[in-house]
């Protein structure tokens, strides 16, 4: 056990645990270890704990008696502790909340389990569960032909097979074509993507949803190679890389919104709400883009040669409405 | 962390738990181990105890057995305790594992992992399913909620306890933050960002903020209980209602650089030929003028908007200002 354990959250495991083995009559000391995540010798710390207790008014007795010999945890007495505590209302918000995004999630085609989970956790749960009515989570469907992508994506994902995707990317305004190995559907930040084994990247990769322009379930083998490692999400999509080009760029107050989109390498605040942040991209491509979009709102400071190509581009552009 | 101090918690618990009538603060410290012999010592221990069993959701009952009894004893029904049963088939245990992993590294992971564990321990197996970072769910679906804004956490809390919070926010095209005093409805999260929505007091009006832009803590500024959620309030309506202006569609004519615009052409109306080699004449459908002048600037050089005229012009304006 960490040195961060406090003795109310031992109690909370403490009073897990009996419930634990009495609903399973008997159970081995290193499963019950692992399902508490804890080790075998604090698992056995907890229930020496728990063997010891007694009270001693009006007469001394031990509500708790147990045994782990030959490492199988039975409960032979359990008084009152035999069903675990309730769900609190942090705890029963968590899953409900959690609950009803799965129910969003587009090609979900768990609704029905789903549905009963809710109401049977709503019951259970009492009055607990009444403050996650207070929480609500939309993701964010782009349109019909991502619903359907999202089921055609986990149907490959559960037949193993290999997927054909037009792809559009951004940076180049390019439609790109490639043939991708599914792992899996990925919500993060409300939004939907693939994460797969790119083929034409030999490498794993995130699609988002939105920007796929077509998709095909192949009749060939989806078949990742041994080294494509999960991409860790709660790290963040944005990964920076030592390759990657710093841009600064000054937002005024209408531009502001740069800085809660991207992820920025450090923001600062100037004169009348105005801002500096730096962004590090592997693709000024991305960049100029946005300078173009935000107009008088956002403006490239550095790089010069980024400086350089915006202006171009928005006088060439400017070109083609002088009639 | 105190071993003693879990003993002497357990001991309350069952102690309590194995008890119809209210037992007396002393009944109860003659009954523990591990009280102290010192009246006022014993009185703010067991105050504090109290408080802890509370904060873990244990259904502490204060009361009398007879109506001239001096002092307050104390129970927990099992009744109230008991998580009630709660059998599971094979599909619902499977999503339970998955939502449990939504909240993972975010403001409610410590209570998703206590709700699964309660759970478990009520006889759910869902241990091969909630899988761990070796082994990602097998369902071939990872959602996840994240919350990075410092303020999801006390604004959680006060919707939950209903209490009035006050902070001090930065409003789209504000330059200066402003202090404000909200009674919390309902926390949304929408297309990844995180709202809140509530009576602002100051301007007596339904206000929903954004909680990216608000600056410094958020602080309670009244006690539980003292917030009241209007009848039929659908929080994720306010904060939908928010963007949702109803425009009418219109049609826009623009002149595409061949194999440029593949993002705008997916939801063209019709696609063909223009008279100029090189170029495509593209109709597409839009809403706000603001948003789609925006997205075909981005294009640059290689898309020039034929038609609405405003639309035209929005477009020139932001290329000119990004030369000015």
């Amino acid at each position: 056990m960490t040195a961060s354990v406090t003795s109310t959250e031992r109690l909370q495991r403490l009073l897990a645990l009996v419930p634990y083995v009495v609903s399973r009559k008997s159970v081995g000391l290193a499963e019950t270890a692992a399902a508490f995540g804890v080790t075998e010798r604090e698992l056995v710390d907890d229930l020496n704990l728990l063997w010891c207790v007694e009270l001693r008014a009006p007469d001394p007795y031990c509500p708790i008696d147990l045994s782990y010999e030959g490492g199988e945890i039975v409960v032979s007495q359990a008084e009152s502790m035999a069903r675990p505590l309730r769900l609190a209302v942090d705890e029963a918000s968590a899953l409900l909340v959690a609950l009803r995004m799965l129910a969003e999630v587009p090609g979900e085609k768990d609704r029905p389990a789903l549905s009963r989970l809710i109401a049977k956790l709503e019951a259970a749960a009492g009055e607990a569960a009444s403050a996650s009515a207070q929480v609500a989570v939309q993701v964010d469907i782009p349109d019909a032909g991502a619903e359907a992508y999202a089921a055609q994506i986990r149907a490959a994902v559960t037949a193993g097979r290999r997927l054909h995707l037009r792809y559009y990317v951004p940076a180049r305004d390019e439609a790109t074509e490639r043939d991708v190995d599914p792992m899996r559907l990925h919500i993060v930040e409300g939004r939907p993507y693939l994460e797969g084994w790119c083929l034409r990247a030999e490498a794993m990769r995130l699609f988002r949803l939105d920007r796929v322009l077509s998709l095909e379930v192949l009749d060939v083998p989806s078949a990742p190679p041994e080294q494509a490692e999960p991409v860790d999400v709660d790290q963040g999509l944005f990964r920076p890389s030592p390759d990657d080009v710093p841009v600064v760029l000054e937002l005024t107050v209408a531009g502001r919104w740069v800085a809660e989109y991207y992820s920025c390498e450090s923001v600062s605040d100037l004169e009348d709400g105005r801002l500096r942040v730096v962004l590090r991209t592997p693709n000024t491509g991305l960049v100029r883009r946005l300078a173009l979009r935000l107009g008088e709102d956002g403006r490239v400071i550095s790089p010069s040669s980024l400086v350089a190509e915006v202006r171009e581009a928005a006088t060439a552009a400017l070109a083609n409405y002088v009639v | 962390m105190s071993k003693r101090k879990t003993e002497r918690l357990l001991g309350l618990v069952v102690c309590l738990l194995s008890t119809r009538r209210y037992l007396s603060a002393d009944q109860i410290r003659a009954a523990v181990p591990g009280y102290p012999e010192q009246d006022d010592l014993f009185k703010r221990m067991f105050e504090r105890d109290k408080e802890d069993l509370r904060e873990l959701g244990v259904p502490l009952e204060t009361g009398l057995n007879h109506p001239f009894d001096d002092d307050p004893g104390y129970r927990i029904r099992q009744q109230a305790y008991e998580l009630p049963e709660l059998r599971l088939e094979a599909d619902e245990a499977a999503v339970l594992g998955l939502a449990a992993r939504v909240w993972r590294r975010a403001e409610l992971a410590g209570a998703a992992a206590g709700a699964l564990l309660k759970l478990r321990a009520a006889g759910i197996d869902t241990a091969s399913l909630d899988g761990t970072d070796e082994h990602p769910s097998a369902q071939g679906i990872e959602p996840r909620l994240g919350t990075p804004e410092p303020a999801f956490g006390p604004l959680w809390e006060a919707v939950r306890d209903r209490r009035p919070v006050t902070f001090s926010y930065r409003g789209a095209g504000r330059s200066e933050p402003q202090r404000r005093e909200l009674e919390p409805w309902g926390v949304v999260n929408r297309y990844g960002r995180w709202y809140v929505a509530g009576r602002d007091r100051g301007r007596d009006a339904t206000r929903v903020f954004r909680l990216s832009r608000i600056a410094g803590p958020v602080k309670f500024c009244g006690p539980a209980g003292s917030v009241t959620v209007p009848d039929g309030t659908d929080v994720r309506e306010l904060v939908s209602d928010r963007d949702s202006v109803p425009a009418p569609e219109r049609t826009a004519v623009l002149r595409v650089r061949t194999g440029a615009g593949a993002d705008l052409r997916r939801h063209a109306v019709s696609v063909r030929d223009d008279t100029e080699p090189g170029w495509d004449l593209v109709t597409t459908r839009f809403t706000d003028v603001g948003w789609f002048a925006d997205s075909a600037a981005e294009f640059g050089p290689d898309v020039v908007v034929l038609d609405p005229p405003d639309l035209r012009e929005a477009v020139i304006r932001r290329l000119k200002g990004v030369l000015a």
